[in-house]
């Protein structure tokens, strides 16, 4: 059977220690390195702060991870999945793009999801205006 | 995540601990500034990462942010320190180019 994990939250931010260790500490079995840790680790940081901050806008939501370990004959593939039912993203390309941010005056670094593109193997952004938005990221560990 | 300061003569010392996130960023972000106010007069200001152990880009927003409190000041800022993986974050997001390591 492969190993899988579900895991809802409250969107605040003191929840973003607890988000990042539990999909870390999920990848365990797959003898990830002390580096893919930190990839994952931070993959996870920066999905779960913009559902605080961007879909929700710091108000009330519920955040929605989901892993999925794909075992290879050495290592694996960490699939994981993070779901917000927030405000959507209007224009995903353009926030995708280095250093954009809607926030201008909020001192956002607008390095998002670069970092979670750079620190993944495989990595997508789903958003619907109004209904939400779902990054999809694999990251292959031990391999 | 603790922040604490010294200061040697006009040099500013950061000391960052913990973990570096949005959470993070939101309580020490005053204290940083009040610091960097009541000592305009520094040479330059250091921040000092051997203990953060966990850096996104909210850590990343949170340095340049303090980079430009200091740039009105015509006061130069560096980072020292920085873990292998806060290394990685801040070498991608081209931080270094404002904030150069020493």
């Amino acid at each position: 059977m492969q190993n899988y994990m579900k895991l809802e939250l409250a969107a605040l931010s003191e929840n973003e220690s607890f988000a990042r260790s539990a999909v870390a500490a999920f990848a365990l079995p797959l003898s990830p390195s002390f580096s893919d840790l930190s990839d994952i680790k931070t993959a996870v940081s920066e999905a779960v702060t913009n559902c605080i901050v961007h879909a929700y806008k710091g108000g009330e939501g519920r955040i929605v991870i989901e892993c999925r370990i794909e075992k290879a004959p050495r290592g694996g593939i960490l699939h994981i999945v993070i779901t917000d039912y927030g405000c959507g993203i209007e224009d995903v390309e353009e926030a995708m793009t280095p250093f954009f941010t809607t926030l201008e005056n909020d001192e956002r670094s607008g390095m998002g999801f670069t970092v979670m593109q750079t620190f993944s193997t495989f990595f997508k952004v789903e958003s619907e205006l109004g209904k939400g938005t779902r990054v999809i990221m694999q990251k292959a560990v031990g391999m | 995540m603790q922040l604490t300061f010294r200061v040697d003569g006009r040099q500013l010392t950061f000391y960052l601990s913990g973990e570096l996130d949005e959470h993070a960023a939101s309580s020490v972000r005053r204290l940083a500034d009040d610091t960097i106010d009541e000592h305009s007069y520094a040479d330059f200001v250091l921040f000092d990462l051997s203990n953060v152990g966990f850096m996104d880009s909210t850590g990343i927003g949170f340095l340049i942010g303090r980079y430009k409190k200091c740039k009105r000041y015509s006061i130069p800022a560096y980072i020292k320190n920085p873990n292998p993986s806060a290394d990685k974050i801040l070498s991608i997001s081209g931080v270094y180019t404002l904030i150069p390591k020493i």
